[in-house]
């Protein structure tokens, strides 16, 4: 990667250890602007831990998160989130009570502000600001093709709808790399390629970097530009798609000798 | 797109509105008739007295369902905050006494108890909300009882050099022509009566149009999602911590306000009225009435409240016939097969609709 420009996030020596187990250990990772990155490994290779390192679920033990330019050290969930961060969960976790339009709208939260004496008497900046938020959050909807879902109840909606809702929630929050943990999981190939599609499309129409984890190696050579091999905790290989397709020690990794 | 019923009764009974149209509406009814039935003479001196502590009940009982149905924390102090609410009330409105007419007073003494009970529901939410669930309800159990032991204890006067107060009573004295506001264990007396029926159903108006205009908005709806799912909220930048303290502050001032409301309806009113029992019953009336459902909770404050005065004649199996009406209730609503039966008739009409 002969890249002039800095990268968006920029991991230097990340490690951590849970007591005497080292989760994941001395991780380089640089991801570019408008980039489609991919993180896959064997299970248990470390790579959702790695994710929250990234957002501060988990305090690193060692090594930096530089991201946008500045030193992510010492902040918080939330505060990684405002800086421009948003990730989907693995295991989905949706306001499920919420409405799908809810959903998006709640996480217009940092974005459009007004405040609640403004919503309790409804001053006029109320109306304004929930306009621009209902329009927001139905064209992110729309995007992702959950427009007819918008006055579902978030639990109800179809497993691969809920998986398409966390990211439009987690666009909501205007980040400027997204965090997509096995976005695919559960789905079949028709709506794996549909996915993609809505991935290409996010990444394009928001200028935005999207780093993934993902078992379906159909997405991952699909749209991924460049993939990092995490296996126990450290990492394995890194390159384009067809190099790391064609390399023996991630062969080895997946299969096994 | 779902296609929306044009004009007013649309926009009253759309997915947004119905549920507050029901509850303005059902309030506004109420108080029509009992108005009307309280001018012709039509009520009994016994219903009467229960006019307003049923419409006190009514916004403690609202401030509660926004945080254990809508902020979905369980609290069990909320008699406290009534106590607070309802002993700064009676102070306020005795120091103004002579000098202010009834009317403005009454709004004072009420507006004062809500600040101080907000007030003192933030400091105490401080170190609760870093708990959850059940350790987070024991611990505004303790409070309320704390809360009820200090005012208790507490002596407050009033004479020509001004408000005194004191946690002891031995170095207590009042100067010539000085009156006890609150006097210890005794608690308030002599306290002049200056709520009304319809201040108190004004309060419940208030505290609805708070609740609602909170719900459908930004933080009500960071609120809910916090309850919803708090690892996901915080991961797209919303403060938990804060969140879960507007809802708490928020609940404690309404009872803070039905306090004041509350103490000024009587003459002489003791803190012990405050204990757990009576957090228990407001509680007992937001869970049956529905957790975040705010028509349920007027509706079963309502009904539970008056129930126990309907069944004075029954003497001692008062409380046995109370308890099994519970327990029948709660089986009925909790009951799946009239659920779905509930859920098929309302799933027709919406047919019929379309």
């Amino acid at each position: 990667m002969s890249k002039n420009e800095t990268p968006i996030l920029e991991v230097k020596e990340l490690g951590i250890d849970f007591g005497g187990l080292t989760a994941v250990n001395d991780l380089d990772l640089a991801i570019y602007n408008k980039e489609i990155v991919g993180l896959i490994g064997p299970n248990g290779a470390g790579k959702t831990t790695v994710f929250n390192l990234l957002t501060k679920v988990y305090k690193p033990t060692r090594g930096t998160i530089f991201f946008d330019g500045k030193d992510t050290a010492g902040k918080t969930v939330v505060d990684i989130n405002k800086a421009g961060i948003a990730r989907t969960f693995q295991n989905i976790r949706l306001f499920n009570n919420l409405t799908v339009l809810d959903n998006v709208r709640t996480a217009y939260h940092n974005n459009i502000r007004y405040s609640p004496v403004e919503a309790v008497l409804r001053l006029p900046g109320y109306y304004a600001k929930e306009r621009e938020i209902e329009g927001k959050s139905r064209e992110l909807l729309e995007i992702m093709e959950l427009g007819e879902y918008a006055d579902v109840t978030a639990g109800n909606l179809p497993y691969g709808a809920q998986r398409r809702l966390e990211i439009a929630r987690a666009m909501a929050t205007e980040p400027k790399l997204l965090l997509l943990d096995e976005p695919a999981a559960g789905m079949n190939p028709q709506e794996t390629e549909d996915l993609m599609r809505m991935i290409r499309f996010v990444r394009d129409h928001f200028q935005i970097a999207v780093l993934l984890i993902e078992h379906d190696m159909q997405l991952v050579m699909g749209i991924c530009e460049r993939i990092y091999v995490l296996n126990y905790g450290m990492l394995l290989a890194q390159g384009l798609p067809a190099e790391i397709q064609a390399n023996p020690e991630v062969i080895k990794a997946y299969l096994g000798d | 797109m779902k296609k929306e019923n044009k004009g007013i009764i649309g926009y009253l009974f759309n997915n947004r509105h119905r549920s507050r149209t029901i509850s303005y509406g059902m309030v506004i009814i109420a108080y029509l008739i009992l108005e009307a039935m309280l001018r012709t003479g039509n009520l009994s001196n016994l219903f009467l007295g229960l006019l307003v502590p049923a419409t006190c009940y009514l916004v403690a009982a609202i401030g509660l369902n926004l945080n254990v149905g809508v902020s979905g924390e369980l609290n069990l102090g909320q008699a406290g905050f009534m106590a607070v609410g309802a002993f700064s009330g009676v102070c306020v409105s005795g120091v103004l006494a002579g000098s202010v007419p009834a009317i403005p007073r009454l709004i004072i003494a009420i507006i004062v108890g809500t600040i101080l009970t907000a007030l003192i529901g933030f400091l105490i939410g401080i170190p609760v909300l870093k708990l959850q669930g059940d350790y987070l309800a024991i611990v505004t159990l303790a409070f309320g009882q704390i809360v009820m032991n200090l005012i208790m204890n507490l002596y407050v006067g009033l004479d020509s050099s001004g408000l005194k107060f004191s946690f002891v009573q031995a170095n207590f004295t009042l100067g010539e022509g000085g009156k006890f506001l609150i006097n210890g264990p005794m608690g308030a007396t002599g306290t002049e009566r200056i709520a009304t029926f319809t201040a108190g159903v004004i309060l419940v108006i208030i505290a609805l149009v708070i609740v609602y205009n909170l719900i459908y908005s930004r933080s009500g709806r960071a609120i809910m999602a916090a309850r919803d799912n708090r690892i996901a909220a915080e991961s797209i930048g919303i403060d938990i911590a804060k969140t879960k303290m507007m809802a708490f502050v928020i609940s404690a001032a309404l009872a803070g306000a039905a306090g004041a409301l509350y103490g000024l309806n009587y003459s002489t009113m003791v803190a012990s009225k405050f204990d757990y029992n009576t957090s228990i019953l407001i509680l007992v009336y937001v869970v049956l009435g529905g957790l975040g459902n705010f028509n349920g909770t007027l509706i079963a404050t309502v009904v539970l409240f008056l129930l126990p005065q309907l069944l004075r004649g029954l003497q001692d199996y008062r409380m046995l016939i109370y308890a099994i009406i519970l327990i029948v209730i709660m089986l009925v609503t909790n009951n799946e097969l009239l659920k779905t039966k509930v859920a098929s008739l309302r799933g027709r009409k919406q047919k019929a609709k379309a």
